[in-house]
């Protein structure tokens, strides 16, 4: 434009805040930062009352001491280090990344129904681990040892890794179109549910009660062995999915007007729901197909957020807080401690049908 | 009807492209003229969208090419095109919650590095769009309460802080009453007499079109069957031959440009 720097208005802008400095210049938004602080605060509450009461309810000094180190009491000691400690480790990567998982898929697909359970990410997860366990189960103990401890992890990351590779192959026509990837998804996802019940038929009762639970979506019994590696490639997977974000704006623009921008919107998407796909996978793998976290987890931190699409970081810690409170109250609300599945079924249905009628109210 | 015009920085060479299968466009070859306006006309489905998209890299050649200074697209980065030329697709959509001035901030993108998302630089130019379109006291208000006209100029606004040369609009006044119509196209008219930016636009209003560009292209199933000034191309014969409709040209009363009078379609109802 021809107009002199002189006379160029220099209104700042209400809604879109930045902090210079020198040449750097960051946007930032005041009420996401605040309510990611606040969902901070609240994910290190959360996870304070999983570890004292998920199981037989612990004081909080005790546990506190207990974790650093203290073994005076050493029944304590084990269980808060040994067992409540990876449990919760568990918990938290299963929300934060199964959530930010279906931020971005959410995004890239512009669609509040597009998360990876739908996707058949998880569904497919599930299909590696049941295949595992009804291969290599069987006997009055069900799968343990190695098969156990690698084999039905490393199968159930494969196969979710398939699985949206498979999505993403099928729904490839010189380009991705989202409401055929939400087609084809759904599609893997019907194939992947009826065959992992096909397997269920074949296996004995064990290994099938074993698979059921699994497929539910549980956190009993998840050790460091397990846990520890998890959390070092959700680490990794959770700040390249946050790095990413700023480009998914774009790409809500639809197609057309971010080419127009500049982006390369094919390389983008693809990048983009790879970590999806390797996020879901990994959450699947800690703690089964756990429904509702992935849908609900980053509209709930839109809605929190005031953002215009799922902020990954803000979903990642709400889908934290979130399988954290399900699991604490798994554990306490019945007689029977109940698998975390149950509970974010339970809340996440009303929310899903809540999101077909008022999505569809806005289609028609 | 009139000598070719001069190279333009952005052309078409002998471009095919098609969705599917099946060529929409073949063979064409088109030079856009610097510093004007130009509207492509013609019926449903003669692949006038379909050229505005491959002229914007929006769809790849299936043969031929778009040379944008000399040079063909594919050989740009697309951040590069995204600094000479700018795109508004069809009825775009934004997010509901994205404000005025957010959308348009997102015209800096390809000027843009990680560690500089919108500089003091950036807020001016993003102020002087909004100014060019009237949208300042609209800024932070979000896309979707607006009505159908400001809503286009805030798309509109979004291109103009692209700082690009060149402007494609595919039927920026689709949806808009009369009067919305005209103002969107007095603003592109403006862009260009202000500004001097190219723009190319496809518009379905013949009328309007003559009024408001200096060069039009009519296109015919995948061809070019005659451009040139609003006077040359807007004729009863080429109204027939195009669009299959009888009709008179007259000159409308305040600048004598071709304004069409339908007589019919030829359909015996």
């Amino acid at each position: 434009m021809s107009t002199s720097v002189a006379d160029r208005p220099q209104a700042a802008f209400r809604s879109v805040r930045v902090l210079r400095l020198g040449p750097v210049s960051v946007r930032f938004r005041p009420r996401g930062l605040a309510v990611g602080a606040v969902l901070l605060v609240l994910l290190v509450a959360a996870m304070a009352v999983h570890l004292a009461h998920g199981g037989t309810a612990l004081a909080y000094p005790d546990v506190l001491r207990a974790m650093f180190g203290d073994a005076t009491d050493a029944k304590i000691h084990l269980a808060v280090t040994e067992f409540r400690a990876p449990r919760m480790v568990a918990a938290v990567i299963a929300g934060s990344c199964l959530a930010a998982a279906g931020a971005v898929t959410q995004t890239v697909a512009r669609n509040p129904l597009a998360s990876p359970d739908v996707l058949g990410v998880t569904a497919g997860a599930s299909l590696g681990a049941v295949a595992v366990l009804i291969a290599a189960g069987g006997g009055a103990a069900g799968l343990s040892g190695a098969a156990a401890v690698v084999g039905m992890p490393l199968a159930a990351f494969a196969a979710g890794v398939a699985s949206g590779v498979a999505v993403y192959l099928l729904a490839y026509r010189g380009g991705i179109d989202s409401y055929r990837l939400v087609l084809v998804g759904l599609g893997i996802n019907g194939f992947a549910v009826s065959l992992t019940t096909w397997l269920l038929t074949l296996g004995d009762v064990t290994s099938a009660a074993q698979a059921l639970t699994w497929m539910m979506g549980s956190l009993n019994g998840k050790d460091w062995p397990l846990v520890a590696p998890m959390l070092g490639l959700a680490a990794g997977l959770l700040t390249a999915a946050a790095a990413g974000g700023s480009r998914l704006l774009l790409a809500s623009l639809g197609d057309d007007t971010a080419v127009g921008l500049g982006t390369r919107i094919g390389a983008v998407r693809l990048t983009m729901l790879s970590i999806a796909v390797l996020l879901a996978s990994v959450g699947t793998v800690v703690a089964g197909p756990l429904v509702f976290v992935a849908l609900a987890s980053p509209q709930i931190a839109r809605i929190l957020t005031g953002a215009v699409v799922p902020p990954v970081a803000a979903s990642a810690l709400t889908g934290a807080v979130f399988v954290l409170l399900a699991d604490t109250a798994a554990a306490n609300a019945l007689a029977l401690p109940l698998p975390v599945g149950v509970v974010t079924s339970v809340v996440g249905a009303p929310y899903l049908i809540y999101l077909i009628l008022r999505y569809q109210r806005r289609l028609t | 009807m009139t000598e070719l015009p001069l190279p333009g920085r952005l052309r078409a060479e002998s471009l095919t492209l098609g969705y599917d299968g099946r060529d929409i466009i073949s063979g064409l070859t088109l030079s856009v003229p610097d510093a004007k306006v130009t509207a492509v006309i013609g019926p449903n489905g003669c692949g006038k969208s379909t050229l505005l998209r491959g002229l914007g890299r929006l769809l790849p050649p299936r043969s031929g090419r778009v040379t944008l200074d000399g040079e063909p697209l594919a050989k740009l980065s697309t951040r590069h095109i995204a600094t000479q030329l700018s795109v508004l697709p069809q009825t775009p959509s934004a997010p509901s919650g994205l404000t005025v001035a957010d959308l348009v901030s997102r015209g800096r993108h390809p000027r843009q590095k990680w560690y500089q998302q919108f500089s003091g630089a950036d807020q001016a130019v993003v102020a002087e769009a909004l100014a060019a379109t009237d949208l300042l006291d609209l800024a932070d208000h979000p896309v979707e309460e607006l009505s159908g006209g400001q809503r286009q100029r805030a798309w509109i606004s979004m291109t103009l802080a692209q700082e690009a040369g060149i402007l494609l609009l595919d039927e920026p006044t689709t949806y808009l009453d009369l009067a919305h119509q005209v103002e969107v196209l007095e603003l592109v008219r403006g862009l260009n007499r202000r500004h001097g930016r190219t723009v190319v636009m496809v518009l379905h209003d013949i009328s309007l079109a003559a009024r408001y560009s200096d060069h039009m292209v009519a296109m015919k199933a995948g061809r070019i069957v005659a451009q040139g000034t609003p006077a040359e191309v807007v004729t009863p014969d080429l109204l027939q031959e195009v669009f299959g409709l009888a009709a008179q040209v007259v000159p409308e009363p305040t600048e004598g440009r071709p304004h069409v009078i339908p007589l019919g379609a030829g359909l015996r109802v």
